[in-house]
């Protein structure tokens, strides 16, 4: 398990591969990228700033993983998030997840990102030309969320 | 002494990142302790927010947690990251 939180960009792609590198158990490998949007509720957006609550957001990560790698049987699972300042068209977050068969790895990396979206402690504030504004959650995000919770 | 982090919209509304607080008996859980705070003033109405969330020692939880003289907590906004 990997849990990076930095300023520098990543390369998604070579993240995906190095997951089965030295593993030649892993069937399946699924990775996710969210990307920085030029729009957002109907305004164009020039630039993005990433809080995090250092500290806090390493756990909240570690622990998401924790629980994915109880409810499926993973190999590897990765994952990258940026903070600082972002510019359009730059990655966010990677969330990659390895297993032996597709069905865990599609499902683990879905839940992760589910998480993620409503656990770790990340805020976006985003540059308009009316001046800076804080995105606010979403209750999709929430519903999106409330998909895995166990019987 | 308690820690307390406000972040993103709340720590611009509140103009401050965090402050240690003495400890008190009666801040016996994270809802009283905001409760505390709310007393301050209209600025401080922010923590006032439904969908408000709050962490102790660095774990999300909710308002009715207990929290002890010595924990780090923190108020904040709904998180919008990933």
């Amino acid at each position: 398990m990997a849990v990076r939180v930095q300023e520098n960009a990543f390369d998604g792609g070579a993240e995906l591969n190095a997951l089965h590198a030295d593993h030649t158990g892993i069937g399946a490998v699924v990775g996710f990228v969210g990307y920085m949007r030029d729009f957002n509720d109907g305004q164009d957006v020039a630039g993005m700033f990433l809080e995090h609550y250092p500290g806090m957001t390493e756990k909240a990560l570690a622990k998401i993983v924790v629980e994915a790698e109880a409810r499926w049987p993973l190999l590897k699972v990765e994952i990258i998030h940026r903070v600082g300042a972002l510019r359009p068209g730059e990655p966010i977050v990677f969330v990659g997840t390895a297993s032996a068969h597709r069905q865990a790895a599609f499902e683990s990396c879905d839940f992760i990102m589910d998480y993620l979206k409503t656990r770790a402690p990340f805020w976006k504030r985003e540059d308009t030309a009316e001046g800076q504004r804080w995105v606010e959650g979403r209750a999709s995000d929430q519903q999106a969320a409330g998909r895995w919770r166990e019987p | 002494m308690i820690r307390v982090q406000y972040f993103a919209r709340y720590r611009e509304a509140l103009g401050r990142d965090g402050e240690q607080l003495d400890w008190q008996a009666d801040f016996s859980s994270l809802g009283a302790l905001r409760d505390y705070l709310l007393q301050r003033g209209d600025a401080w109405q922010v923590l006032a927010e439904q969908n408000l969330m709050c962490a102790r020692n660095q774990e999300l939880c909710g308002l009715d947690e207990p929290i002890a003289d010595g924990d780090e907590v923190a108020f904040f906004p709904t998180v919008t990251g990933g």
